[in-house]
């Protein structure tokens, strides 16, 4: 029984000491942002890499997503003769919810994944010790930079995501099935307010900045072995996904 | 133990404990400035973790590390990097980054520590990648290049800051004799040019008697015996000649390679 309790207790030390250690990751990456050197070729880098190497998918998913939407709203409208609302639906669902949450999610699937796989292999090749032999830091070279891609890479790529959407709901609603075009816009221009996008911006930011922390996280302490870093990829998307859905309630239920 | 005058690193009762179990226990050691100390020891014996506590990249749970007159075990940011500073690392895997070509990865301390930009970069990268014969090389990728070229890359990046305290963790691990001997002579032949501080990881027995001034044994976490290359090789107790001859026929006493 009480080797029971002192298994217990021995697995919520653990917990509580991981969590400690990546409150302390991430806040210590974001002192070293603030001191020189600053290394803007790095974070344009991975910018590139977080941003503009996503919007592909980003733009493939809001397509469908927007369309699927006008699918099933009209589908739901249409029962109280409530078309013209189309707009509207698609809008907000898209701009409040749908943009940032799938957007966060294709790119932890994205770039998430592939940034622990990158640190993982950096640990395990000794080139994160390398960098710490030669007196640099790795958390201001390697991980702040990354950070700040993922807070200001994430809100563009849900703006993207958000006007893509809407367009591909205006596509399956208004030429496929017949919603008026007036109507549609008009809908969206009279429903969406001011609080709505601030709301999802607000969304998008804490989002970028959770998947570059336990993406990045997740990678730095990998274990020396290729299972380790096998683990450690599939550890971080998993946890970043659930924590993004989590957030997002928490987040949302505030902001109401 | 000899006793050496001004030692340019000092362990004091080092003691480390790595996932529960003991891996050093008590390690006395003192580094000759200007000259290749050698430790030696078994697989799994410590003597990449000894290495490792050097240069900071891990700190004793006991003990004292001594680098100069600055004892950096409990040291950490900007304190402990201006001691590694003082120091370069050849990793055993050469440890250089993947997304940087051979020219980038030797210029990069100089660029990202000294800040130093343009042709006077070129010029001093050119020069190191000629003394450690990958001259032309510098456009490759670390995957383009053998086992050997890279440790060759490595070897470059250590010696572009001209570091007072160079350490090599099994630099000849995973190559061939003939390509483990152009090593070793290339780390003597730039020890003997630079003057640095070298302390070398090996299990190669007998070469490195070839090539050391010193000689440690780890053995059991601790330092076994610790002697200049001649002395070692004279060493009388049983378990170190055991091990020193399992390697082949010993060196001649104090010859040197290079």
């Amino acid at each position: 029984m009480t080797n029971v309790i002192e298994q217990l207790g021995a697995s919520a030390l653990i917990r509580v000491q991981e969590m400690g250690r990546m409150l302390l990751f991430v806040l210590s990456a974001f002192a070293w942002l603030v001191r020189p050197p600053f290394r803007f070729h790095q974070i344009m880098k991975q910018l590139h890499f977080v941003g503009y190497k996503s919007v592909f998918v980003v733009v493939l998913t809001a397509g469908f997503t927007g369309m699927v939407l006008a699918l099933q709203g009209y589908y739901s409208l249409r029962k109280f003769g409530a078309e013209g609302w189309l707009g509207s639906a698609v809008a907000l669902s898209m701009i409040r919810e749908l943009g940032p949450v799938l957007a966060a999610l294709m790119v932890t699937a994205r770039a998430g994944s592939a940034m622990t796989a990158e640190i993982g292999i950096m640990r395990i090749t000794e080139q994160i010790d390398a960098l710490d032999t030669m007196a640099i830091n790795p958390l201001q070279y390697l991980i702040a930079p990354k950070l700040v891609a993922g807070v200001i890479g994430v809100p563009l790529l849900v703006a993207i995501f958000d006007v893509v959407g809407i367009y591909g709901g205006s596509l399956v609603g208004v030429d496929l099935l017949g919603v008026s075009e007036g109507a549609y816009w008009n809908s969206i221009e009279s429903a969406v307010e001011w609080k709505d996008v601030f709301g999802g911006i607000l969304k998008s930011i804490s989002f970028g900045l959770i998947i570059s922390w336990i993406c990045c996280y997740k990678g730095f302490y990998t274990r020396q072995s290729a299972e380790g870093l096998g683990s450690a990829t599939t550890e971080a998307v998993v946890l970043t996904s659930v924590l993004i859905l989590v957030w997002d309630y928490f987040l949302t239920s505030v902001l109401l | 133990m000899p006793m050496i005058i001004k030692p340019m690193i000092r362990l004091v009762g080092v003691e480390k404990k790595l996932g529960g179990q003991p891996v050093l226990q008590g390690v006395d050691l003192s580094i000759p400035t200007g000259k290749l100390t050698t430790i030696i020891g078994g697989s799994g014996s410590g003597k990449s973790v000894l290495l490792k506590h050097m240069i900071g990249l891990m700190q004793p749970d006991h003990g004292e590390v001594w680098v100069g007159d600055v004892e950096i075990s409990r040291l950490s940011g900007t304190r402990l990097n201006d001691v590694r500073k003082r120091f370069a690392m050849l990793f055993q895997g050469a440890a250089l980054f993947d997304s940087l070509s051979v020219f980038e990865n030797v210029a990069f301390p100089l660029r990202e520590k000294l800040r130093m930009k343009g042709p006077a970069v070129a010029k001093r990268v050119e020069e190191k990648l000629e003394q450690v014969g990958l001259a032309g090389m510098g456009h490759k990728f670390p995957a383009e290049l053998s086992g050997g070229m890279r440790k060759r890359a490595g070897l470059a990046r250590a010696l572009v800051m001209e570091p007072e305290i160079i350490l090599f963790d099994e630099p000849t691990t995973g190559l061939d004799p003939l390509m483990a001997k152009s090593i070793h002579d290339l780390i003597v032949t730039m020890q003997q040019r630079f003057g640095f501080t070298a302390v070398m990881v090996s299990h190669e027995i007998p070469e490195i008697f070839a090539i050391s001034d010193w000689v440690a044994m780890l053995r059991n976490g601790k330092i076994a015996a610790m002697a200049t290359t001649a002395e070692f090789q004279r060493i009388t107790d049983p378990d170190i000649r055991e091990f020193i001859s399992v390697g082949g026929t010993v060196a001649l006493p104090g010859s040197h390679v290079g």
